[in-house]
């Protein structure tokens, strides 16, 4: 497939899209072990286990408040900012617990970096919402910083669009082009996991398309997570999917697996009934 | 009909405020202005302030007045930022605190006067000085302060907090990169109140830093402000009349000056900071 230059067309650095799922060897890169997360006293999420595959996208699935954003957001312990919650389990990456009080969160969300359901960037122009970051974790020769942001840039085929007016606010950009640049600002630190809490569902069709095009291309390069309220997209994107499901008001996960076998032959009659419409 | 009526009610309303505004600016500049001379900003008061100048009350004004920002201003910030972003998780704390605040705000300035007499003059034995007054007004201004900057953080949106922790950016760096110049314009508006309480402060001030029309030689030192010298020229002082309306037209064009630098100086640390459009 060819790209035309200089259209509007995002044009990407990173590899071509992947033929489809599966694509990888199952090498855990995230080990979540027993997590269970509670607000107060309201459990919301219990007893997951369940392993994340280094380079593949692995799509958590469910209808609302089965707590698949919660499980996201333990996952580079954003969950911290909320003061009544409370994680309890073992979430194995990069040979230590990341749940251990003692974890270096600064470094550890540096290496996860996370995408949210409403782009987020922040009232600055577009280059100081890539440097900012870079420049927190200490990067601050020049030309360092804007190879890294050019290279981020290109990633997320936003270069073209916007490398003209670098220095105009990224608030006067496009929703789905302000996705991108949430995407490239978390590329920039070389994060090795992707979290992405429905990425698409704020955009609209077209964004959402080039955005979820976009998600194909970081498989392999990087581990993605990501929450989606779209079955057709998850099993478009995704390697491995996840269900969840509210028993007794508390989110359990319900089955696990390849997409490909978990939407096409489900074994757990719950799984069975929301793919099919029936429950959910 | 009746939206015309309604229409005619909210015009005719705005219409007396500013028409009460400007009636009192015009007869103060009617007054005031055939007085005001830079002999009369540079010279000292004599006869009681019916002749001379008011130049020793200008500096003991502003000395008051630093006074009070150099110790509201950064304790008033830190407290909002303590409520607004470090505070999240202790409910109860905070509506206690915010509920005495707003107590604090209604309490009439003479209390506050009565406790600077109290507690900075007597107990601490700083006696009538413009610290004194200084220190009693940044009492009263803090309340304000605290209040509005603390709402205008609450109001700066949450995604900007979670996205800069999900970069792995300290909350300091959020902080002073984000959310502070995204709150500015109301952290600037709460100043300017403050600073517009303190300034037109009377009553809390005869009792703090004194009604000595000298020049101060310290902050040690009694001083006069501007609004107490205008209540004295018109109640204490007679055929002072011309010599307070010409004072009250400086303080107003004071308080207008103060204000327009502390918008002018926020917005341009705010623009350096963020670019919103």
């Amino acid at each position: 497939m060819t790209i035309p230059q200089n259209s509007h067309y995002p044009t990407y650095t990173l590899g071509s899209v992947a033929s489809g799922p599966p694509c990888c060897d199952p090498i855990t890169h995230i080990g979540v072990a027993g997590l269970s997360i509670a607000y107060g006293a309201t459990t919301v999420l219990d007893d997951v286990t369940l392993d994340i595959y280094k380079g593949c996208v692995t799509a958590l699935i469910g209808p609302s408040g089965c707590g698949k954003t919660s499980f996201l957001t333990a996952l580079n312990r954003l969950t911290d900012l909320i003061p009544t919650a409370q994680v309890s389990g073992v979430i194995r990456f990069e040979g230590g617990d990341l749940l251990d009080p003692r974890t270096d969160l600064l470094g550890l969300r540096r290496r996860i970096g996370m995408i949210f359901q409403k782009p987020n960037p922040f009232p600055l122009s577009i280059r100081r919402n890539l440097e900012l970051p870079l420049r927190e974790h200490g990067v601050r020769q020049r030309e360092l910083l804007d190879h890294k942001m050019e290279t981020a840039l290109r990633d997320v085929g936003l270069w073209n669009e916007v490398r003209g007016r670098l220095n105009s606010p990224a608030l006067a950009l496009s929703g789905g082009q302000q996705q991108r640049l949430c995407i490239a600002r978390a590329l920039a630190l070389e994060p090795t996991v992707l979290l992405m809490d429905e990425p698409c569902s704020a955009l609209d069709p077209i964004s959402s398309s080039v955005v979820e095009e976009l998600i194909q291309r970081l498989r392999g390069r990087y581990t993605v997570v990501i929450v989606t309220h779209n079955l057709a997209q998850a099993r478009r994107v995704a390697n491995y999917a996840a269900f969840f499901w509210m028993k007794e008001r508390v989110g359990k996960l319900i089955e696990f697996g390849h997409s490909r076998s978990l939407f096409d032959a489900p074994n757990d009659p719950l799984t069975v009934a929301y793919l099919s419409g029936k429950a959910g | 009909m009746s939206e015309r009526i309604f229409t005619a009610a909210i015009w005719a309303a705005a219409l007396l405020v500013v028409g009460v505004f400007c009636f009192l600016l015009g007869d103060l500049v009617r007054q005031g202005a055939p007085h005001l001379s830079w002999r009369f900003l540079l010279t000292a008061p004599a006869d009681a302030g019916r002749s001379g100048g008011i130049s020793s009350i200008i500096i003991s004004t502003l000395l008051i007045l630093a006074v009070a920002m150099a110790v509201a201003v950064p304790s008033g910030l830190g407290a909002a930022l303590w409520l607004a972003e470090y505070a999240r998780g202790k409910r109860a704390a905070r509506r206690v605190i915010r509920l005495s605040l707003d107590v604090l705000a209604g309490v009439p300035s003479i209390v506050f006067g009565l406790f600077g007499n109290a507690f900075f003059c007597i107990f601490l034995g700083l006696g009538f000085s413009i610290l004194s007054g200084g220190l009693t007004l940044a009492c009263m201004v803090l309340p304000i302060l605290i209040r509005t900057s603390e709402a205008g953080l609450s109001a700066v949106t949450e995604e900007w907090r979670r996205g800069a922790a999900a970069l792995g950016m300290t909350r300091a760096a959020a902080l002073w990169h984000i959310l502070l110049p995204a709150a500015a314009p109301a952290i600037t508006a709460g100043l300017i109140l403050g600073m517009g309480r303190a300034i037109a402060e009377t009553a809390a001030l005869l009792f703090t830093s004194g009604y000595v029309d000298r020049m101060p030689d310290s902050l040690y030192d009694s001083g006069r402000s501007l609004s107490v010298h205008v209540y004295d020229l018109s109640m204490n002082v007679a055929g002072g009349d011309v010599a307070a309306h010409a004072s009250a037209l400086v303080l107003v064009s004071l308080i207008v000056v103060l204000n327009g630098g502390a918008l002018v100086l926020s917005d341009r640390w705010a623009t350096r900071k963020i670019t919103v459009s």
